[in-house]
């Protein structure tokens, strides 16, 4: 590790306690806790997957998912993934202007995304299919939602970065930032292509 | 700055066409398990294969597209530590459901 990542050329910006640290170390160690969140969501999914027959009497997947709400959901974290990483093309190119614009556009599908998923909790809930339902609606709730929860702190962090940016511009320090937010962003985008496989659609035949 | 990324592997290589070429492949493979489900006409273990197969490779395209997982970054160890995940995350929901699937039929015949 320490051979190929510690070449530090970016003598003049540096704050306090980082100075021995370019951009790498630190985005490798967020690929870690990113495995480490990998974790947390396959146990959800051993969990939810364990739960599906415990529908006691109420709803199973084939009774409330809505496939085609959910192609538009896919839609959109989809194309806020692509959209982020235009944001990380035009930061190589140094065009922090378009960073921000695509950052916007990214936060915004983003948060369409996580509209949809609460109208489709509340609008559940107002059935009487909320987590307290049956042992499966549980495991439903905790998986997705744990998913939609990351997705808000995505969403929080890109509101985060675009301040920063405005302010700061592009230094290594914004730059290993949307660097380690790509990463988490493209990674919940993965997770959802579980979540939609395996939870709806499958839930759905 | 704006060189660094050809410096170091910081993980911000990529390219317009990688991602346009990842975007429209995940279309693609998130097109056909919709459409296997919603208005195919198979057996239900044939488009449980659709849905398996098309997630597993979208989940890979992603991965190489526009997180840009390969064995070179960090000496390999981005790799490694995925596969070591993975090969975790197959334990415990594989192990989950067949000891439940077991359990139950079990219970079943008690």
């Amino acid at each position: 590790m320490a051979t190929n990542t510690l070449t530090n050329h970016d003598t003049h910006a540096h704050d306090g306690h980082e100075h021995h640290d370019t951009g790498a170390t630190t985005v490798f160690g967020f690929w870690i806790y990113l495995m480490s969140d990998l974790l947390i969501f396959g146990t959800l999914f051993a969990t939810y997957a364990v739960l599906i027959p415990g529908v006691a009497g109420g709803p199973s997947g084939k009774d409330i998912f809505e496939l085609p709400f959910v192609l538009w959901e896919t839609a959109l974290l989809l194309l806020s993934s692509f959209t982020y990483g235009m944001c990380v093309l035009a930061m190589n190119s140094g065009r922090v202007g378009q960073m921000k614009s695509w950052l916007l556009i990214t936060f915004l599908l983003g948060a369409g995304f996580i509209g949809m998923e609460l109208y489709e909790f509340h609008h559940l809930i107002v059935e009487g299919f909320g987590p307290d339902r049956s042992a499966f609606l549980s495991g439903f709730f905790a998986l997705v939602g744990t998913h939609g929860l990351h997705v808000t702190f995505g969403l929080i962090w890109i509101l985060v970065m675009l301040i920063q940016l405005s302010q700061k511009g592009i230094t290594p320090v914004t730059r290993r930032r949307v660097l380690c937010l790509s990463l988490f962003w493209h990674f919940l985008d993965i997770v959802w292509i579980c979540v939609f496989s395996f939870v709806y659609l499958m839930g759905a035949l | 700055m704006s060189d660094h990324a050809t410096h170091h592997d910081d993980g911000a290589h990529g390219s317009v066409k990688s991602y346009v070429t990842g975007l429209i492949l995940s279309i693609i493979l998130t097109a056909i398990p919709f459409w296997a489900v919603m208005a195919g006409d198979f057996s239900t273990l044939a488009t449980v294969g659709v849905i398996v197969v098309t997630a597993l490779l979208q989940v890979l395209v992603q991965l190489v597209m526009f997180m840009h997982l390969n064995g070179k970054a960090e000496g390999g160890w981005n790799l490694i530590s995925f596969v070591f995940t993975a090969a975790i995350v197959v334990i415990i929901i594989g192990g989950s459901l067949w000891i439940m699937y077991h359990l139950h039929l079990s219970m079943m015949q008690g």
